[in-house]
């Protein structure tokens, strides 16, 4: 171990508490990918320009590479892995399958956290028509081109 | 009987669970980062590699560059020969390699390794008037460079119209979601790689190549891949490097580029000049094609992207000539990217169609129409299943294409100008050498593994099907491992043929074993091993379609919005139609981003490309796509591979770029003739 600069740091990760002691330069990313081998969460771009990396942060989406992990010490953290109930998946990740909203599968968590995230913000989630979800969702690039499929899905959760 | 039915995903859970793995995530103890070192000049040689800052850091293992690195044996493509000397093709090329115990010291690392260069002049940009453009003997796919029939000045003498117009794409990247990733360990003299890759087989053959070992000696794994579109067809310099850390080192070794990595140690697609010369008779009919294309490659390798191949069989005339021409710059050599040579040639020639159509007064559709070859039109073979008119008289009334008014730049509403336009699509059919192998086990159960990929294609789920449907009960599906045998990448829109073909030979030939033993599998079980082959020649084989696009663009801002494109594709008989649905949609997806906004920037003083990440390279996202439709003809001429069909993946990207750009002259009256078309194009025309 080199002696960089460490730190110790609680996460609440998928409702489970994490103690970990990591090089300050870790992101939040790599801490959930190589600290704590959960990979569902993507790296892309590792700059946040694509969005593959959105997990939910306190309930809010936020891109996790462009996060220190020593700097979101206490915080809960819900990742991909953590969004369906036991074997039950989450409606939207049932509404992917359905749709087809997804080819190779590497956004696919990003755009479900982003999802989720992004229904909570809206205040209304019932009206956001597919302009409005397309718009919101602009921050997770497919490069399949899954774009239609993901829309329709998350429509159908949204209930409009 | 599942095939041919929109069944979901089979790997759909494990997608949407996180739980689905791609190279970089299989678990390893004692794993060893390695991150590349890229090289800071145009051209030139290594003077010096001083590594002493970086190896200062205790979690920096070792500093690979030319000096220690491994001998390999010569490839065929020189890009794979990493450190294996000192000279330098392009800037971004791999001059060194850091390995650490983390990634951070690694990354860190990489960053303290000092190179100093000799450096050279570069040179980057694609000139027609280069004094040094080379005529390739053959294009990347073996065909001949150049191609003549009749007499083109002739035919263009005898032409009413003459149309001599230039048209250019500039390089692109795949951008795959998924970098090139690979984790890497020798247990003794085999090496294990899990890899990003197209295609298991074609990565061990690679990597076999450069150790000097048989392919059977490298496992390949390739569970998941986070996309490819042409970018991971060969064992990447990346790749390369982590199976030398893992050798020096003896330690498993991950390795994952970052997206600026992307652009120069992975190829993207060359930029492409074509100058179209069409000479046609007031009727439409077309006397003479003379297509001259340019693109380039790199110093070390030649490449020559097929710019001109789909105009061998698009219209019918009698006198045609394709030329090649090559040029050598120091830029990373380009390769394959999604539909190589028809996506850049198609939009120069479909866009070249709508502007001869307007120089004649007759419609797009029509002018097609006119020119539609009985045979293919420079081999003179028969077409095996040629359906364009049907895409393109079906696409016109889904559309509603009779009642456009040719006027250009008339149709405003507020700040907004409408627009429609169409273009034609074509992509060759293909069906490669692959190997199956179908197992009956005396419990019932049947197991079939082949080399595939499954890059987000649908194989795993369309080769279950087919299996599942020749043996009659549900099978196990093995697939993304080199030791499952010979087998294609996924590439050329072929690999679900290609394999597809061979699981339909394995299985068949399991039934007629198991038939011959009563229906009673023995003890030990019954296998057997077959064989997909290429297709016969003597026929033209290829997908066909039709793209009608609706735009609007600002007239004060030059900005366009794509309302609608809808496309009308000839493909026979899909394995599974929502999988094959949603590729094609891809395909047109990357089409619009390509019209709009795909260009990788060259800046000549510093020679590298200059937008080398997402914010910079734009894709289109979520908010840039609604209005797309695809359909989808069946007609049983077009199943002509062993599993029915042809090709799907690269079919909804060719010509699409050409109909949002004919449908933005048609709202505008500005012939954008070079991609993508930007806001300062439009303005400035």
């Amino acid at each position: 171990m080199s002696d960089q600069p460490h730190g110790e740091v609680v996460l609440r990760v998928n409702g489970a508490d994490q103690v970990l002691a990591v090089d300050n330069r870790v992101t939040l990313l790599d801490a959930l990918r190589e600290h704590l081998r959960l990979t569902g969460t993507k790296k892309g771009c590792d700059h946040g320009q694509c969005g593959a990396c959105t997990v939910l942060l306190d309930g809010e989406r936020a891109n996790s590479c462009l996060l220190f992990a020593v700097a979101v010490d206490g915080r809960t953290v819900t990742t991909v892995e953590g969004l369906a109930d036991g074997d039950e998946l989450h409606p939207l990740q049932r509404a992917f399958i359905a749709h087809d909203a997804f080819q190779c599968g590497y956004c696919t968590p990003g755009q479900l956290c982003s999802a989720i995230g992004m229904l909570a913000e809206a205040a209304a989630p019932q009206d956001l028509d597919d302009a409005e979800i397309s718009e919101r969702m602009s921050g997770n690039l497919c490069r399949c081109g899954a774009y239609l499929g993901i829309v329709a899905a998350v429509r159908e959760v949204a209930g409009g | 009987m599942t095939a041919g039915t929109g069944l979901s995903r089979l790997e759909g859970r494990e997608k949407v669970m996180g739980a689905a793995r791609y190279a970089y995530e299989h678990p390893v103890e004692d794993a060893l980062y390695v991150w590349p070192v890229a090289a800071t000049v145009g051209s030139g040689t290594v003077v010096e590699v001083d590594a002493a800052a970086a190896l200062a850091d205790p979690a920096v293992v070792t500093v690979l560059d030319h000096t220690n690195a491994p001998r390999l044996r010569p490839a065929q493509i020189a890009d794979q020969l990493v450190l294996q000397s000192p000279a330098v093709a392009w800037r971004g090329q791999i001059v060194a390699g850091v390995v650490a115990t983390t990634p951070e010291a690694a990354r860190e690392g990489a960053e303290q390794v000092v190179v100093r260069y000799a450096e050279r002049p570069h040179h980057v940009v694609l000139d027609p008037a280069d004094p040094a453009l080379e005529l390739p003997g053959e294009l990347f796919g073996g065909q001949p460079g150049s191609f003549a029939k009749g007499d083109v000045d002739a035919g263009l003498a005898a032409a009413d119209v003459v149309l001599d117009r230039v048209y250019t794409t500039p390089a692109q990247h795949h951008n795959p979601m998924e970098t090139v990733a690979t984790t890497a360990w020798w247990s003794g003299e085999r090496l294990v790689v899990h890899d990003s890759n197209q295609g298991p087989w074609i990565a061990a053959v690679g990597f076999g190549q450069l150790w000097d070992i048989p392919p059977e000696q490298v496992e390949v794994v390739t569970e998941h891949v986070g996309g490819g579109f042409g970018a991971k067809v060969r064992p990447t310099p990346g790749a390369v490097l982590a199976t030398m850390a893992a050798r020096v080192t003896g330690r498993p070794c991950k390795l994952m580029l970052t997206r600026q990595h992307m652009f120069t140690m992975s190829p993207g697609r060359s930029a492409t000049r074509s100058r179209f010369r069409l000479g046609a008779r007031r009727d439409g009919t077309l006397t003479a094609v003379d297509h001259d294309a340019l693109q380039y490659s790199s110093p070390i390798h030649e490449f020559v992207e097929q710019t001109g191949l789909a105009t061998r069989t698009m219209y019918a005339t009698d006198n045609l000539r394709i030329i090649h021409r090559l040029a050598r710059l120091n830029l990373p050599t380009p390769r394959v990217m999604r539909a190589p040579g028809h996506t850049p040639g198609m939009f120069a020639l479909e866009s070249a169609m709508d502007e001869l159509a307007y120089a004649l007064d007759l419609d797009p559709l029509a002018l097609r129409l006119a020119n539609e070859p009985a045979v293919d039109p420079a081999s003179g073979e028969p077409f095996a299943g040629r359906h364009l008119v049907d895409c393109l008289t079906v696409g016109a009334d889904r559309f509603g294409w009779a009642a456009r008014d040719p006027t250009p730049g008339v149709r405003r509403h507020g700040r907004w100008l409408f627009g429609t336009g169409l273009a034609a699509s074509v992509y060759p059919a293909y069906q490669r050498v692959a190997t199956a192998t179908a197992r009956a086990e005396p419990d019932g159960s049947f197991s079939v593994s082949v080399g595939a990929v499954d890059i987000g294609t649908g194989a795993r789920t369309a080769l279950w099907q087919l299996a599942t449907d020749l043996l009659g009960s549900p099978v196990e599906i093995h697939i993304g491992r080199s030791s499952y045998g010979n087998a294609p990448v996924a590439g050329g829109s072929s690999g679900t043929a290609s394999w597809g073909g061979a699981v339909r030979n394995a299985c068949t030939a399991l039934r007629e074993r198991l038939a011959g033993h009563g229906g009673a599998v023995p003890a030990d079980g019954l296998e057997v091993t077959a064989e997909s082959t290429p297709l016969p020649p003597g026929r033209s084989r290829h997908s066909f379609g039709a793209h009608f696009c609706a735009v609007r663009v600002d007239a004060d801002t030059g900005q366009v919005r794509v309302d609608r494109l809808l496309g009308v594709f000839a493909h026979g008989r899909p394995l599974n139609a929502r999988t094959a649905h949603s590729q094609l949609i891809g395909g047109m997806v990357m089409g619009v981003s390509m019209a709009l906004h795909e260009q990788t920037v060259v800046d000549p003083r510093l020679g590298m490309f200059v937008n080398h990440d997402l914010a910079q390279y734009h894709v289109a996202t979520n908010a840039d796509i609604h209005g797309l439709e695809a359909h989808s003809l069946e007609r049983p001429d077009d199943d002509i591979t062993l599993v029915g069909g042809k090709g799907i993946g690269e079919l909804g990207i060719v010509g699409a770029a050409a109909a949002v750009a004919n449908a933005v002259h048609h709202a505008t009256g500005v012939r954008v003739r070079d991609l993508p078309i930007t806001l300062e194009r439009l303005r400035g025309g």
